[in-house]
């Protein structure tokens, strides 16, 4: 086990924990913490946006797919970074205009619809919760990986930890824990990069898809947890069962493995592979157009004094989160040839922790950047689950205790533990689905209910809170109902899977239509004072009248 | 001194006057704020600038990025090119695809900003 793991996590909580407490003195209650941030510049508040969007998922996930799948999941980057276009042309400054803080609020400052205002509640709980359980796994992934603890107690541990920080108000989101978070994450993932590039050149470049297939770059010997059936590329079958064990020699093929799904050659290096095209549009509809309504990045839009200056953060996230995102690549890319044997174990979301040591040996070098990659592991994990957990717990404090503004803080608690203990029980009862898929359908969901809401509100004054809830009811419920049969259902093969699988591109459509049809139908609920709203949304703040 | 005297007479301030000169000075503002068909018009004006600039920016990523998937799938020989040893596909979706978004994004800015800009000089415009 690696001796400097520990100390690093120990550093970047305590880190967090001063640069927060350094953050309080300024801000002692809500409304302070908002002023403060509004002298904060875009640079910053973009820093800060971004290391609470830059999840689990993103750090671990991205790089683990790409290990996995090859060039045809290079869309969910490039979809997590074009999020924030789509959220930038279409949403960021009249957002900020209205004044609304969070989702439900929007509704009732667009539409003044208590009823919509729930249904929004309702979503914004499942999308909190879907985004979540990924976060703890990833979690305990790391658990078990660096310190070699079980799964089920490090994802458990990990989310009773959040739970007590947001609930003790220990992690509030503070602009310059979150910017000093964004900026942990984008070392930890670019040093060692420059080591492992710095490697593959004295190993003589070796081919990143050799024509034969990924080899064991040293002696490796694999446990497999479950019977499986292993073919090698000259076509010999080893039937392994349950608890077994094999070494291979260096330079000896990875033999394919029944129970993991990956790509091999042609499939891997090249798009199409055996995703069809349906899948591809599909994830990018759900990326593009599900950024907006995931509940954690709206809250930061309001920390911005004004429309022109949420605009000019956004366009500074589209690029730090981009920049973010040319590392993971390289990870999973790398992971062919030092870490193949995580197709053998299925365990690919390890790569980025896994690599530096694989890659370097067990020196001292090696051994640092892999604590320096837990470290930026951790402060992914603890930055994007305490964001959406304040957001959520602020959700069911406001919307389903329903106790009034500046409550209790007691009952702030209560709603954070509410909401953390559904995610908990499904990520230690869950351990098996890749972490960026689960999190590809919480954007499925958002794209398909909160999405529509939000462009259409925006821009269309004939939209109405019957039309509107009609869209969300529609396009979000049957994404929902996707997402609950492809996680908790049976497997399926064919189209129902694709389609099932993958929903956005045909519920995002479905809530768009079933939205501006009901309004149309609807149009004499129109609100009056839609002229005003929409000057609100629309106008520059110095014509403010 | 004058300036005292000047600063201590009274002034008869009458509402209607100064009401007046200000719709005057500012009719468009007043339109805005009193939501005549005028000011409906400015605004509706104004989210339709916007929109159509918002929809051409996702146009042109749409087709910049969207064609993509099928380009890949109808011609699969693009995707064998090689440029530096890499394999055309991941180059503009591993690299290229950032810069790009964000150029968009900054060309965007520029040009909603500069509708706002238009927005205030009708407004403000003394006529």
């Amino acid at each position: 086990m690696n001796p400097y793991v520990v100390p690093s996590l120990a550093v970047v909580i305590l880190a967090t924990v001063a640069i927060g407490a350094y953050g309080l003195r300024f801000a002692r209650t809500t409304s302070d913490f908002l002023v403060a941030s509004r002298s904060v510049s875009p640079a910053w508040n973009a820093a800060a946006i971004s290391g609470e969007y830059l999840s689990a998922a993103s750090f671990l996930g991205v790089a683990g797919l790409i290990l996995r799948y090859g060039v045809d999941v290079l869309w969910y980057p490039v979809g997590f970074a074009a999020g924030y276009l789509a959220l930038l042309l279409f949403v960021a400054a009249p957002l900020r205009r209205s004044g609304a803080f969070t989702l439900p609020d929007f509704c009732e400052v667009r539409l003044r619809s208590p009823l919509l205002r729930r249904l929004a509640t309702i979503f914004v709980i499942f999308i909190g919760c879907l985004y979540l359980v990924p976060q703890l796994q990833g979690a305990g992934l790391t658990f078990t990986t660096v310190a070699g603890g079980s799964y089920a107690w490090g994802a458990l541990l990990v989310g009773l930890v959040v739970t007590a920080n947001v609930a003790l108000g220990g992690m509030r989101a503070i602009t310059f824990v979150q910017a000093f978070q964004y900026w942990l994450k984008l070392t930890a993932l670019a040093v060692p990069v420059i080591f492992l590039a710095l490697q593959w050149q004295a190993a003589g470049r070796p081919a990143i898809d050799p024509p034969s297939g990924p080899v064991f770059p040293v002696t490796t010997t694999v446990t497999f947890d479950d019977a499986a059936r292993l073919t090698l590329p000259d076509g010999t079958v080893d039937e392994v069962e349950a608890g077994a064990e094999r070494t291979y020699p260096a330079g000896a093929p990875v033999p394919d493995v029944s129970t993991v799904d990956d790509r091999r050659g042609p499939d891997w290096l090249l798009p199409g592979g055996d995703g069809s095209l349906f899948a591809t549009y599909s994830l990018i509809l759900a990326t593009f157009l599900g950024t907006m309504g995931l509940p954690h990045v709206l809250v930061r839009f309001y920390t911005n004094p004004d429309g022109a200056s949420a605009r000019r953060t956004t366009l500074v996230v589209l690029g730090l989160v981009g920049l973010f995102y040319l590392f993971p690549t390289l990870y999973g890319v790398l992971g062919r040839i030092w870490a193949p044997h995580l197709l053998m174990t299925g365990q690919t979301d390890a790569v980025v922790l896994v690599l530096p040591e694989a890659a370097l040996g067990g020196g001292h070098l090696g051994r640092l950047l892999g604590a320096l990659v837990a470290a930026g592991a951790l402060a992914a994990f603890l930055s994007t689950s305490s964001g959406i957990l304040t957001s959520v717990a602020g959700v069911v404090f406001t919307d389903v205790l329903r106790a009034e503004r500046g409550g209790s803080v007691r009952d702030f608690r209560v709603a954070t533990v509410l909401a953390a203990a559904l995610p908990i029980v499904l990520a230690v009862s869950v351990a098996t689905m890749d972490v960026s898929r689960v999190v590809g359908l919480a954007f499925a969901v958002a794209a398909s209910s909160f999405c529509p809401l939000l462009v259409l509100g925006i821009w269309w004054r004939g939209l109405t809170d019957v039309g509107a809830a009609a869209g969300v009811l529609a396009g979000g419920g049957a994404a929902m109902a996707a997402v609950l049969v492809t996680v908790l259902g049976p497997p399926l093969t064919g189209w129902p899977a694709q389609l099932i699988g993958q929903p956005a591109a045909w519920t995002v459509p479905l809530a768009f239509a079933v939205m501006v049809v009901g309004s149309l139908a609807t149009s004499r609920r129109i609100p009056r004072d839609v002229g005003a709203t929409m000057l609100r949304l629309h106008a520059p703040e110095s014509l403010r009248l | 001194m004058s300036g005292a005297n000047e600063e201590g007479r009274r002034v008869r301030v009458v509402l209607g006057e100064v009401a007046g000169r200000r719709t005057a000075a500012d009719p468009a503002r007043a339109d805005l704020a009193e939501q005549t068909p005028v000011g409906e018009a400015l605004v509706r004006g104004l989210v339709r600038a916007q929109l159509a600039l918002a929809l051409r920016m996702a146009l042109v990523v749409v087709t910049g990025l969207g064609a993509l998937p099928l380009l890949f799938a109808v011609a699969p020989a693009v995707g064998s090119i090689r440029i530096l040893g890499v394999n055309l596909p991941w180059l503009l979706l591993g690299v290229l695809s950032f810069p790009f978004l964000f150029a968009v994004g900054w060309v965007y800015v520029r040009w909603a900003e500069r509708n706002e800009q238009d927005f205030t000089a009708v407004i403000r415009r003394p006529e």
